[in-house]
């Protein structure tokens, strides 16, 4: 057994080159196939990425806390305690990075010019860093230096609704604790540009304590957002946290953000029906060739057969062929995808669509983004296919009847 | 003596669509350890058919063959690839060889089937390789080798592994008459140094004046069967 086993390894490998040229054309279809299908999955994974960036670092965090009823009324009756021993005790775990409170009620602003509704929020800049887009798309002005700081933060399409700009003053009025209008008038201190038009026109900035002060809620918050070291864990510590507390409302973004949830999880979906619609063609390609090379040695495998050769490793020989053609083919597909995803940088700019990019939630830059498990699937797919389908071609030589074969010339 | 080869009211139809071929009709037919057998007859005549069918290529359609004490025609397909692996060499007209080995690497392929060691299978090789005349080639491909080369490559392979029979199918046919006579010599020389029985088809008298038993076939029956000189 062994013997003949070793005898068929270097057999298979010579005849792999016996004819240079197809072998040649099958691996340039089988690394183009996988190459397809890596360079599309890294396109792929890079959207589904982005939206989930894009969903999960503008201000969503991985989890989120709310006082109950906050989803469904989001005013400053449904706000809770920072000052909560257990809250405090379960939001000290090593698996959370960041923790972001934050308070977030409906309010209005007013210009000389205009008034409009807006959502206020009150937060710690120290705090916000890896949650919120806010530090890095300031383009006029400053960020808020800290919690305490006395000037707002306004996106540019409000700023131009509001006909205000950098260093003006605008009137924010909001309800207090006691549901008594509030108002102040403070000072736009830095101008943000979102690839996010709502988000521009829709949301001011301040310090999380300029914002108790004026609704006369020291230490309560509307909001906790928490960033996780890994996602992989986000269902275990949601359900962590919310067993430790009960009284509050605790989810993950995947409640909280169900559209970006559909979206990524129809990009996996789309992976791997578009691996198998690249493969069918491939495999295809794969056993044409292999039978051709079969019909072409009948005679060869008659002669296999007649110096004592089991079918079953006539079909090794064959078979191991095909293993060779596919692994090669794989290498040469796994590079090629490497290095055009390297070759395209950053990603590739989409603010051409960014129109109907928006709808779907994106950035306009797309980058392309290899995972390990985008890998793993591209190249499981042509090994476990690839192997099952060369199967038939090998078959087919291992059942040929010796007399006929060598009679064939 | 030893029988090596018996056959026994072997027959073998084919079926061509409708028509029904007598290939082989009622053949009787013994063959003693160390014989030089040599079949004649017309083509179409039913050597090869009879020389596949002792060899275990294709089965007959009724009839029993024995070789070496064992019914082949019994043999499921397994049993008739360990058959043919340990105690019958083949050596057809042409195309003998693997195209992507050596010469060497062609007559060591069924030494390594059957488990030698590297080594042997070397020494042995190489023997063999200078006892049929080709020192020196053997690193050659087959395509690298004349046809009387290959032909003599192919019968060291079939002897190489010291089997009980050598069939060889009209082994002379491409071959001009001075590579046939050589070859033949070859032939009956290995037959007896190596006491192997060589059953050899041919439409060659030159074959045939070699053969110590000639036999001759005529629409799939045996009309002669005698001893020569
Ligand atoms: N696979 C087959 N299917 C149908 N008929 C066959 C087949 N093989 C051989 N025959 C027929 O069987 C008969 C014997 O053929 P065989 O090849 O044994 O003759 P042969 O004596 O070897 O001839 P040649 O000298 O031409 O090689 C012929 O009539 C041939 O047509
Ligand atoms: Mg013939």
């Amino acid at each position: 057994m062994i013997h003949t086993a070793s005898l068929l390894i270097p057999l298979a490998w010579r005849n792999l080159w016996r004819n240079r040229r197809r072998t040649f054309v099958i691996l340039f279809a089988i690394s183009l196939g996988v190459w397809a299908m890596i360079f599309t999955s890294a396109f792929l994974r890079g959207m589904s990425q982005q939206i989930l960036d894009d969903t999960i670092y503008n201000l969503t965090g991985h989890i989120q806390i709310h006082a109950k009823q906050y989803l469904d009324d989001p005013v400053i009756d449904h706000r809770f305690s920072l000052i909560d021993d257990a809250l405090f005790d379960s939001l000290n775990h090593p698996a959370i990075k960041q923790i972001s409170a934050r308070v977030r009620v409906p309010a209005v602003v007013a210009s000389e010019q205009d008034s409009t509704g807006v959502t206020l929020f009150g937060i710690d800049p120290e705090n916000e860093g890896d949650i919120s887009f806010l530090q890095s798309s300031i383009i006029a002005g400053r960020y808020l230096d800290t919690a305490a700081d006395p000037g707002v933060v306004i996106g540019k399409k409000l700023a131009e609704r509001l006909e205000t700009g950098l260093g003006k003053r605008i009137v924010v009025m909001s309800q207090d604790k006691n549901n008594e209008i509030v108002d102040r008038g403070v000072r736009i201190v830095g101008i943000f540009d979102s690839q996010m038009d709502g988000l521009e026109s829709s949301c001011i900035f301040m310090g999380l304590q300029t914002s108790e002060s004026l609704l006369k809620i020291k230490n309560d918050v509307s909001e906790v957002a928490i960033i996780l070291h890994d996602s992989a864990q986000l269902e275990m510590i949601t359900r962590q946290l919310q067993q430790e507390n009960p009284h509050l409302d605790i989810q993950s973004w995947k409640q909280l953000e169900p559209l970006a949830l559909v979206i990524t999880e129809l990009y996996d979906d789309f992976h791997i029906v578009w691996h198998l619609i690249v493969f069918l063609a491939m495999g295809f390609g794969i056993v044409n060739t292999l039978l051709m090379a079969v019909f072409e040695r009948t005679r060869e495998f008659g002669l296999f057969q007649s110096l004592g050769m089991k079918p079953g490793f006539i079909l090794a020989q064959v078979w191991i062929e095909s293993i060779f053609l596919i692994v090669l083919g794989l290498v040469l597909g796994n590079l090629t995808g490497w290095l055009s995803v390297l070759a395209t940088g950053d990603g590739i700019d989409v603010s051409a669509f960014a129109q109907g990019m928006e709808m779907v939630n994106l950035s306009n830059v797309i980058p392309f983004v290899i995972i390990q498990d985008d890998l793993l699937l591209a190249n499981l797919v042509v090994i476990i296919l690839g192997m099952l389908t060369s199967l038939y071609p090998a078959w087919h030589a291992s059942r040929l009847v010796p007399a006929d074969a060598i009679t064939r010339v | 003596m030893t029988t090596v080869v018996s056959c026994k009211q072997l027959n073998k139809i084919y079926q061509q669509g409708s028509i029904e071929v007598h290939a082989l009709t009622d053949i009787n037919l013994t063959v003693e350890a160390g014989d030089f057998v040599c079949l004649s007859g017309p083509s179409g005549s039913g050597k090869s058919t009879l020389l596949n069918m002792i060899g275990g290529l294709d089965s007959p359609s009724s009839g029993e063959i024995m070789v070496d004490g064992q019914r082949v025609d019994q043999m499921n397909k397994s049993e008739l690839a360990e058959l043919r692996l340990h105690k019958i060499g083949f050596v057809f007209q042409a195309y003998n060889l693997i195209p992507v080995l050596t010469a060497r690497e062609n007559i060591e392929m069924v030494m390594q089937m059957q488990g030698d060691s590297k080594q042997y299978r070397h020494q042995l090789s190489m023997a063999i390789l200078k006892e049929v005349g080709l020192e020196g080639l053997e690193n050659r491909r087959p395509s690298e080798l004349s046809g009387g080369q290959q032909q003599r490559v192919a019968v060291a392979r079939a002897i190489v592994d010291k089997p009980c029979l050598v069939l060889a199918d009209e082994p002379t046919a491409n071959l001009d008459s001075a590579n046939a006579e050589n070859l033949l010599q070859l032939m009956r020389d290995m037959g007896e140094e190596h006491q192997t029985t060589f059953i050899v088809s041919t439409h060659d008298p030159l074959v045939m004046s070699h053969a110590r038993r000639l036999v001759k076939l005529h629409d799939g029956k045996i009309i002669e069967n005698h001893e020569q000189h």
